[in-house]
């Protein structure tokens, strides 16, 4: 059976749209990355940066919105063009959602930085759930495009384990916090820019899950892993 | 469809939507026979009563056969010849010593070129109505009104009914072939491609004017247009060389057909 369409013009209006959300999940994925760095290392300069790609993210998801709403409405596109386009939209939210949470990690950077105190904070206790949610991120993205539903549950899976980190993080933060009250300002600040890292968890996880919709035609947004797999079966 | 609802179907061997309604009409192993050749190769599957049923696929796939069949349209040329059965009620009407002008009167037509009669409005629908039934005089106008009710025309000529038929625009006199069709109050209304000679505004009155005539009969419509399809059947199947391939209801076949046929020729992939 034929991959492409009668219409030309309808598969490459599909695949614009396709590699132009491709090339938004790596501008976010830059971006979370660069916000990782600036934790990492305190890093003014790269925090701005962040916060400056923020406005070239925006714009991207305005155009991908228009394309898409511009191919639904002369193409009515049925099964699973219709799927890809819903799933299209989704993602491209999720990957701006993204954005800006790498955003807010890099004003709390900045604001860490401000408070004159980042070297004492346990900031380095992040690193792993930092790594995990980048690189779920860029796993989510990469399936995405291979629409790849194995990698989508593995996906699912992981997001598991930054939850728990974040957990661990929470409690470490609350004793440091205990043992030094003057800490508890810029701690704060730490504790907000955990859940930035946990919230990009999570929209890698939507963007897997939008996999398996486009390729199945289920919604699994609030089924179990064990109903997942049953479903790819 | 979330994950607790989703049932992949077996294709082909369960022909009837699982969740459907009693049949209207029910067709078991039915072949038909262009002289030799095989236009519809052992079609079973069950048409949901008081609900819309669309037949889809390319042309030369049978869907207009398969309609003609429901009404024994067929028999009018001799090297056509169905076999199998079509059961309308459990009987099978291929078989049934009922006559072929009762049978019609019970499933009408409508067919792609609107097709009034040389009279006028009124006569028109007045016509088959006198065939069946002898009303008196105000029993046929009150007849008439609600038949061109029925078919949202009323108001667009009950100050002309005397004038020609023939002088009403395509989607009028479309709509008038299907007050006449309602007239005679038929049990299921067969239309063919009811509105490819219509313009969008016609159009979006007839299928209207489709969604409302489930209420008081089963509909069947065989369509060129899939999002006519789309927007107006609840069921719909699609056909190919003769094959019927999948049938279920419209939301699953036009969100996630179980076959790939299926899903090649509805998203345009077909070639």
């Amino acid at each position: 059976m034929p991959e492409k369409h009668l219409s030309t013009q309808f598969d490459s209006e599909l695949n614009t749209v396709s590699s132009r959300v491709m090339e938004l999940g790596g501008l976010v994925e830059s971006q979370v990355q660069q916000a990782i760095h600036a934790l990492g290392q305190f890093n003014a300069e790269a925090a701005h940066q962040v916060i400056t790609t923020e406005a070239r993210v925006n714009a991207m998801e305005v155009e991908i919105d228009h394309e898409i709403s511009s191919i639904i409405a002369r193409r009515q596109p049925t099964a699973r063009d219709l799927r890809l386009l819903i799933a299209v939209s989704k993602a491209t939210a999720n990957l701006e959602r993204a954005g800006d949470e790498a955003e807010k990690m890099a004003r709390m950077v900045l604001s860490i930085i401000q408070s004159g105190t980042p070297r004492t904070l346990p900031a380095s206790e992040l690193r792993v759930a930092a790594d995990l949610a980048s690189g779920l991120l860029r796993k989510a993205l990469d399936a995405f495009a291979r629409l790849d539903t194995l990698a989508a549950v593995s996906i699912l899976k992981e997001d598991d384990l930054i939850d728990k980190e974040f957990d661990n993080f929470m409690r470490v933060l609350i004793t440091y916090m205990m043992e030094d009250p003057r800490m508890i300002s810029p701690s704060l600040d730490l504790l907000f820019l955990a859940k930035a890292i946990e919230r990009v968890g999570d929209h890698a996880k939507n963007v897997a899950e939008l996999i398996i919709y486009i390729v199945k035609g289920a919604d699994v947004r609030h089924a179990s892993i064990e109903e997942i797999e049953s479903v790819l079966k | 469809m979330y994950v607790s609802e989703f049932h992949p179907r077996q294709p082909m061997e369960n022909t009837t939507p699982a969740e459907a309604p009693a049949a209207k009409i029910s067709v078991r192993d039915l072949n038909f026979y262009y002289g030799k050749f095989h236009a519809l190769k052992g079609i079973n599957l069950d048409i949901p009563q008081n609900k819309v049923t669309a037949f889809i696929g390319p042309s030369g796939c049978g869907k207009s056969t398969l309609l003609r069949v429901f009404n024994r349209m067929f028999e009018l040329y001799p090297e056509q010849r169905a076999e199998g059965q079509v059961l309308l009620d459990g009987e099978n009407l291929l078989t049934s010593k009922q006559d072929v002008a009762l049978l019609r009167a019970k499933v009408g037509m409508v067919f792609q070129k609107p097709t009034p009669f040389p009279m006028s409005i009124y006569d028109n629908i007045a016509f088959g109505i006198k065939l069946f039934e002898s009303l008196n005089a105000t029993d046929m106008e009150e007849r008439v009104e609600w038949a061109l009710r029925k078919a949202a025309l009323w108001n667009e000529v009950k100050d002309k009914l005397k004038q020609s038929g023939s002088s009403l625009s395509g989607g009028q006199q479309q709509r008038l072939c299907i007050a006449r069709g309602i007239a005679i109050k038929p049990e299921v209304i067969l239309l063919d491609e009811p509105c490819s000679a219509l313009d969008p505004i016609s159009t979006a009155k007839i299928e209207e004017l489709i969604t409302e005539l489930k209420d008081d009969y089963t509909v069947v419509i065989v369509t060129h247009n899939m999002q006519q399809a789309a927007r107006c059947s609840d069921y719909t199947a699609y056909m190919y060389l003769g094959d019927l391939v999948e049938f279920g209801s419209t939301e699953q076949m036009f969100f996630k057909p179980t076959r790939k046929e299926t899903e090649d020729y509805i998203t345009g992939r077909f070639g």
